[in-house]
């Protein structure tokens, strides 16, 4: 099984959920279709989607929810 | 309330204002800062400076017992707010006086009565300032809708009471069509928010977006005209003016004078702004809310009145009168402002943080550029776009048009985009330059121009 990785495309916040009060997008052993959204990048206050272009099972999450991010950090990590 | 030291509870463009007016006053200057501004220029600039928490605005600028705690470590006297983050919020300006400290600002309890959209309206209706015309309430059966109809006048709209957002509102020109629509309006009211309330409101079409700037003392206030800021995208505004082109002399008097009103009907402290929807068929002007706060466009005013009104509001946070009377405030030339934001107008508007690789700021008679730029400064993606706000002045609107154009010309920001192209296009723009626009103008203008502002494009 290979590792993959999911990285922000900009700079920016890191959120893991759609909004505060809901639940996240995606849960460490959830399975990722290519095309999925599993966080997204705030940037100057416009919100971006992180789309996943390669499909997998979550096992780890690289950024906590809030995190500041840098364009090619690892966010997520992903088995398959 | 005299104090010598403040803390400057924002950052960017604003924070540096805040800090050349303090400093005018021989203040102190404590710049709150988050990680990711350390090396700003506010915290170079100021006197000390002190960290609040890391990047996230949530965490820094609007982490209230961070910022509380930080004004009483440096031995602060007073907080200035600037504007956005605290700077509405009442619970942040009584914890800064419950520490002991001058909130620069009206009392909190200003800051909660305007704040609340029917409050601030029947406050300015106690005060004598026009609304936008309606209904009393809900309005039930068809016989007492077609009594509120016809106090109001045609067009009107029927709007859901539980609605907002721009939800749940439909147009009727007449008696029949209210007929039609009222029980349909209900039962969609119903399906839709699960309260069929609606009522009647005035429809203001091509409305113009028109505000105050008021300076109170807590026993007096004086008003410094008007702002036009109707070329809005997304509700942002864009580009201000002052005064507003669409008024005549007697109705501008009539607007300034209800702003002073209701301004010295709540008792207000500091430098307050009126908004309102200004319908310039009927010559009528409807207050819509207030905000407690110096505004990002009080430039334009200080440019044609004279007026400091940071520095005004400092010296009343320190207890002083009014600068000036009403008498003293003489309106005089024209002045625009743009806003230089980090985004690519050409790409949809899409935010670009980066490096400042080059700057090089216009100079000369009636013009001002508030800026927190230096040439190596990293623009962070944390915050809102805003790198500026270019400012010209000029003995009339034509002046004031011809020196915009060459100020642009002469601005070069490199390393991210901006929005200088837009202002570029705006500036040169038939309408633009004839002062007709109204608040839904700037949209339709780049719906016209998909994505190329117009510029190249042949037969424009």
């Amino acid at each position: 099984m290979a590792t993959k990785q999911i990285v922000s495309p900009l700079p920016g916040t890191f959120y893991r959920k759609p909004a505060p009060n809901q639940p996240p997008f995606k849960e460490v052993g959830d399975t990722v279709a290519v095309g999925d959204v599993v966080g997204i990048v705030e940037v100057m206050k416009s919100f971006n989607q992180v789309v996943a272009e390669e499909a997998g099972t979550v096992t780890a999450f690289l950024a906590e929810d809030e995190d500041a991010v840098m364009p090619g950090q690892p966010l997520v990590e992903l088995d398959g | 309330m005299s104090f010598d030291s403040i803390l400057i509870a924002n950052r960017g463009e604003i924070a540096l204002r805040i800090n050349r007016a303090a400093k005018g006053l021989g203040l102190k200057v404590i710049q709150a800062h988050s990680k990711a501004d350390a090396d700003s220029l506010p915290v170079r600039l100021a006197d000390q400076a002190v960290e609040i928490g890391p990047a996230q605005a949530a965490k820094s600028y609007l982490a209230i017992p961070n910022i509380i705690e930080a004004a009483k470590a440096s031995g602060a006297g007073a907080v200035h707010p600037g504007y956005g983050f605290l700077a509405e919020n009442a619970a942040f300006a009584e914890a800064v006086e419950a520490a002991g400290m001058v909130f620069v600002g009206p009392k909190p309890e200003t800051i909660a009565t305007m704040g609340d959209k029917v409050k601030a309206r029947e406050a300015a209706a106690a005060a004598g300032v026009p609304v936008v015309p309606g209904s009393e309430g809900r309005i039930e059966g068809l016989e007492a809708a077609k009594a509120a109809a016809a106090a109001i006048g045609y067009p009107l709209l029927i709007k859901a009471s539980a609605g907002g957002g721009g939800r749940g509102i439909r147009i009727v020109r007449s008696d029949e069509e209210l007929a039609q629509q009222l029980s349909t309006a209900q039962g969609e009211a119903k399906a839709a928010f699960g309260d069929g309330g609606v009522y009647l409101e005035a429809f203001i079409d091509r409305a113009r977006h028109v505000e105050v700037q008021v300076l109170g003392d807590g026993r007096d206030a004086i008003h410094a005209y008007e702002r036009e800021c109707s070329l809005q995208r997304r509700r942002q505004k864009v580009w201000e003016e002052a005064p507003s082109p669409s008024l005549d002399e007697a109705t501008r008097e009539e607007l300034c004078a209800s702003a002073v009103r209701l301004a010295r009907h709540v008792g207000y402290r500091g430098a307050g702004t009126l908004e309102y929807l200004y319908d310039e068929a009927r010559r009528a002007f409807y207050f819509i809310e207030m905000n407690t706060r110096i505004q990002v466009e009080h430039p334009v005013s200080e440019m044609v009145t004279g007026l400091d009104l940071v520095a005004a509001m400092i010296e009343i946070a320190r207890g002083k009168p009014l600068p000036v009377t009403q008498d003293q405030v003489c309106l005089s030339g024209h002045a625009i402002e743009c806003r230089i934001n980090a985004e690519d107008p050409t790409r949809n508007f899409m935010p670009g943080p980066g490096t400042i690789s080059a700057l090089r700021v216009p100079e000369g008679p009636g013009l001002r550029f508030d800026s927190h730029l230096f040439e190596g400064y990293l623009v962070p993606p944390f915050y809102d776009s805003l790198l500026g706000k270019l400012i010209v002045h000029g003995a009339d609107r034509t002046e004031a048009l011809a020196r915009l154009t060459g100020a642009l010309d002469g601005l070069a920001v490199e390393g991210v985009p901006t929005t200088r192209a837009l202002h570029q296009a705006l500036a040169a723009d038939p309408e633009v330059r004839a002062g007709r626009f109204d608040t839904n103008f700037l949209e339709r203008w780049l719906e016209e121009r998909a994505g190329t502002l117009g510029i190249g494009a042949k037969g424009d």
